[in-house]
C-alpha cells in the first residue's frame, strides 16, 4: 500500500472504514492515514464522526467494514489491548488519571515493575518516569512523587501523554488535548505534540481549534457527517479553506440514508 | 547503575548530578519541613489530627481521672482495643475502594465476626465435636472469608450497592449468631475450654526481656528499612528525605515503643494480642503499600475509570477486598471471643460496628476512597478505646458516652471532608 502524496509509507492506514449505530451511519467509507513522525489533525463539526473513527481504530467499536493496516500489515484490532500491543495509544480528553496517586504510580498503573517477584520496584519506576518526562522536556513538574490531584491541566495532559509513550508505542492519538486549557498551558501541550512527532511518533490530534491545528499539524483530515471530505497539506491550505470543508465539503450519496444537509 | 532495569537509553549522569528538569526534592531539613507544612495546608494531613487527638485525650482524662494514666489501664487499653483494630483493618480496605462519591461500606462486619467467633467456640467444645484449636481457627477464617466473597459477588455481579447488601448481611448474620447460640446450646452461652484459644487475648509476656526484644526487633527492622531506602535512592540519584529527618523518625518510633514496653512491664507485660496485631498491621501495610494488588486497590478507589483503562479488573479488586475484609472479620471474631472467653447471644452487638468504622475514619482513612493507611486501624482503635475507657473510669452515663463518641466521629468525618475539598481545590487552582 502506498500513500497518495509522497512521504514515507503510512504507519496507520484505514481504507473505506464504516461504522453505524443502528440507523445512524456514524462514519461511512472513510480513508485515513498517518505517517511516522507526522502530526495528522482530525477535524470536523460535532457529530462528524471523529471519536467514532478513533474508537474503531483502537477496537472499542470495531468497524463494520473496511481494512486497517498498521506498519504495512493488515491488522484486526478487537480492543484497546490489541491496539496497545501494536503500539497505538490514545489519550482521551478526560485523561483518566487516578488523582490520589502520584505521577509515577499513574504512569505505571497496571504495568508496575516488580522486583523480588512481589514488591513494586519504586526506584526503577521513578527513574524511568523521570527519563520519559525529561525526554519530552516536561519541566513544569516539580517532582514525580507529586500527587496528580495537585497538578494543573497542562501538567496532567503531559503526564497522560508521557504515560502513553512509555510502552514501545508508535502512534499516539490525542482527543481534544487543549480543550480545557488556558493560553500558556495550551502552548505547553502543543510543544509536546511537536516533540512527539520529532521523536518519530505518528501523532493524531483531534481538535475544534483551527488555530492550534495550524500550529502543529502537517496534514489535516476533514470529516463531515461521517465522511472524509478533504485531506489538506497544511503548507498548501489556509483556515478558511478548512472551515469550508468542515461546513460544506462535498458528500457522497450514502445508500439507504437521506442526503442530509 | 548496573541494576538499571530500564531499557531506554539513559543520559549519562554522574553520581549525584541530577538530569535537567527535576530538582532534588527537599534535601535540607528546613526545606523538608516547609514542604510538609505546605502539604498539610493543602489538605494532606497525614497523622497530624490523630496525634493532636491523642494529646487532647491524655490531657483531658489524665487530669480528670487519676486511674487513666496508669500502667494497668495502659495494658487494659491494649486488650480492649484489639478486636476493634483487627476489624478496622478490614474496613479500611473496604473504604479504600469507595467509588467516587458513593461510599463502600460493610455494615455486617461485626456480626460476621460474631458468627465466625461463635462457630469457633462451638467447634472447640471438648465433648462435641471437639476440634483442635487450629482446626477451629481455620474453619472460622474460611467461613468468614467465604461470607465476604458472597457479599462481594452480590455487590459486583448483581450490582446491589454495598450499603444495602451489607445492611441485609447485618440482619442475616445477627440472626445466625442468635440461632447458633440459642439453638445449639442450652443457655445461649458457651465458654471456651481450649487454653490456646483463651491465651490469644489473655496472655501477657510477663518476662520483662520479651517486651524489650520485641521492641528492638521492630525498631531495628524499621531502621534498616528506612536507611536502606535512603541509600538505594541516593545510589540512583533520586531525591530523599533529609537524613536528620529519617533519624528523627527512627528515634521517635524507638522512644514510643520503649516507653510502651516500660509502662507495660510495670503491669503485666506486653499482651500477646498486641504482638499479633502488630504482625497483622505490618503484613497488610506491606500488601497495601508495596504490592501491585495494593496499588490497584488505591487506583480503584481513586478513579475506577483510570483503573479500568489501565487494564485492572475493577470487579476482581473489589471481590478480593471484600474477601480480605471477611478474613479480618474472622480474625477479629477470634480475638473477640478469646477476650470474653466465650460466646453468647449478644456477642458482637452493641456499638462494635460503629466503633470499628469510627476507628478507621478517626485514623485518617477517607470515606471518599483511595486515601488512608493501614496503621489508621491502630491509631483509630486506640483513640476510640481510650475515649470509651476514660469515660467509663469517670463513671459517665451511657447516654453521655454515646453523645461524646458521636461528636468525635463527626469531627473525624468533618476533617476528612474539609481536607478532601482542599486537596481537590488545589488541583483546580
Ligand atoms: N455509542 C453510540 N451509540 C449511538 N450513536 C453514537 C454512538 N457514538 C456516536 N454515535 C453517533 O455517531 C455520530 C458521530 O459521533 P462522534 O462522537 O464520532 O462525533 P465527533 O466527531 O467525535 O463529535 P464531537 O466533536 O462532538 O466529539 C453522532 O451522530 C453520534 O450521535
Ligand atoms: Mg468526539
Amino acid at each position: 500500500m502506498t500513500s497518495d502524496d509522497g512521504g514515507g509509507s503510512p504507519l496507520l492506514q484505514c481504507q473505506g472504514v464504516s461504522k453505524s449505530f443502528g440507523a445512524v451511519q456514524a462514519i461511512y467509507k472513510v480513508d485515513f492515514d498517518v505517517r511516522a513522525g507526522e502530526v495528522m489533525a482530525l477535524v470536523g463539526d460535532n457529530g462528524a464522526g471523529k471519536s467514532t473513527l478513533i474508537k474503531g481504530i483502537v477496537g472499542i467499536y470495531p468497524f463494520d467494514e473496511g481494512e486497517v493496516y498498521f506498519d504495512g500489515a493488515q491488522v484486526r484490532i478487537h480492543g484497546p489491548k490489541d491496539a496497545a500491543d501494536l503500539g497505538i495509544e490514545v489519550v482521551y480528553q478526560d485523561l483518566a488519571l487516578a488523582d490520589n496517586l502520584d505521577v509515577v504510580a499513574n504512569m505505571f498503573l497496571g504495568r508496575e515493575e516488580i522486583s523480588n517477584g512481589l514488591v513494586i520496584d519504586e526506584l526503577a519506576m521513578e527513574h524511568r518516569a523521570q527519563e520519559v518526562l525529561e525526554s519530552l522536556s516536561v519541566t513544569t513538574l516539580k517532582s514525580v512523587r507529586q500527587v496528580v490531584a495537585g497538578l494543573s491541566g497542562g501538567q496532567r495532559q503531559a503526564v497522560a501523554v508521557a504515560k502513553s509513550i512509555m510502552w514501545d508505542s508508535k502512534l499516539v492519538i490525542l482527543d481534544e488535548p487543549t480543550a480545557a486549557l488556558g493560553v500558556a498551558q495550551t502552548r505547553q501541550v502543543l510543544d509536546l505534540v511537536l516533540r512527539l512527532a520529532e521523536q518519530g511518533f505518528g501523532v493524531v490530534i483531534i481538535s475544534h481549534n483551527l488555530h492550534d491545528i495550524f500550529e502543529v499539524a502537517d496534514r489535516i483530515t476533514v470529516l463531515r457527517l461521517g465522511q472524509r471530505v478533504a485531506v489538506f497539506d497544511k503548507a498548501a491550505t489556509n483556515q478558511q479553506e478548512v472551515v469550508e470543508a468542515i461546513t460544506a465539503g462535498d458528500l457522497a450519496h450514502v445508500p439507504g440514508m437521506e442526503a442530509a444537509i | 547503575m548496573s541494576d538499571d532495569t530500564t531499557t531506554a537509553p539513559s543520559p549519562p549522569s554522574e553520581e549525584g548530578v541530577r538530569t535537567a528538569g527535576f530538582e532534588t526534592p527537599h534535601e535540607g531539613v528546613s526545606d523538608y519541613v516547609a514542604e510538609r507544612w505546605r502539604a498539610v495546608q493543602a489538605g494532606e494531613l497525614g497523622s497530624l489530627p490523630i496525634i493532636l487527638g491523642l494529646v487532647v485525650i491524655v490531657a483531658v482524662f489524665g487530669t480528670l481521672e487519676d486511674n487513666f494514666l496508669t500502667a494497668q489501664n495502659f495494658t487494659n487499653l491494649l486488650l480492649q482495643m484489639a478486636p476493634i483494630a483487627f476489624l478496622s483493618i478490614g474496613i479500611i480496605f473496604i473504604l479504600l475502594i469507595a467509588d467516587g462519591e458513593v461510599v463502600t461500606i460493610d455494615l455486617s462486619v461485626a456480626f460476621v465476626a460474631g458468627t465466625g467467633g461463635t462457630v469457633l467456640v462451638l467447634l472447640q467444645r471438648p465433648d462435641d465435636p471437639g476440634w483442635p484449636w487450629w482446626a477451629a481457627i481455620i474453619a472460622c477464617l474460611i467461613l468468614t472469608t467465604v461470607i465476604g466473597l458472597v457479599h462481594a459477588l452480590i455487590i459486583t455481579k448483581l450490582g446491589v450497592p454495598s450499603f444495602v447488601t451489607t445492611l441485609a448481611g447485618f440482619l442475616v448474620w445477627s440472626g445466625v449468631v442468635l440461632w447458633l447460640t440459642l439453638d445449639f446450646t442450652d443457655a445461649g452461652f458457651v465458654s471456651i475450654q481450649d487454653q490456646t484459644l483463651i491465651d490469644i487475648s489473655n496472655k501477657f509476656f510477663s518476662d520483662d526481656w520479651v517486651g524489650w526484644v520485641l521492641a528492638l526487633i521492630v525498631v531495628g527492622g524499621y531502621a534498616v528499612f528506612q536507611l536502606n531506602d535512603v541509600r538505594s535512592r541516593r545510589a540512583r540519584g533520586l531525591g530523599t528525605r533529609p537524613m536528620p529527618i529519617v533519624l528523627a523518625q527512627i528515634a521517635g518510633v524507638a522512644v514510643l515503643l520503649f516507653a510502651a514496653v516500660i509502662v507495660a512491664n510495670r503491669d503485666r507485660g506486653i499482651p500477646l494480642v498486641t504482638v499479633i496485631l502488630a504482625v497483622f498491621l505490618a503484613f497488610w501495610t506491606f500488601v497495601a503499600a508495596k504490592t501491585r494488588f495494593g496499588r490497584h486497590i488505591y487506583a480503584v478507589g481513586g478513579s475506577p475509570e483510570a483503573a479500568r483503562r489501565a487494564g485492572i479488573s475493577v470487579d476482581n479488586i473489589r471481590i478480593a477486598v471484600f474477601m480480605v475484609n471477611g478474613f479480618m472479620a474472622g480474625v477479629g471474631g477470634i480475638v473477640l471471643v478469646s477476650r470474653l472467653r466465650s460466646t453468647s447471644s449478644n456477642i458482637a452487638g452493641g456499638n462494635l460496628l460503629l466503633e470499628v468504622i469510627a476507628a478507621a475514619v478517626i485514623g485518617g482513612v477517607s470515606l471518599f476512597g483511595g486515601s488512608g493507611r493501614i496503621v489508621a486501624a491502630f491509631y483509630g482503635a486506640l483513640v476510640i478505646t481510650a475515649i470509651k475507657n476514660g469515660m467509663e473510669l469517670m463513671g459517665l452515663s451511657s447516654g453521655f458516652k454515646f453523645i461524646i463518641t458521636g461528636i468525635v466521629l463527626l469531627l473525624a468525618v468533618l476533617i476528612d471532608s474539609v481536607s478532601k475539598r482542599r486537596r481537590t481545590m488545589r488541583g483546580l487552582a
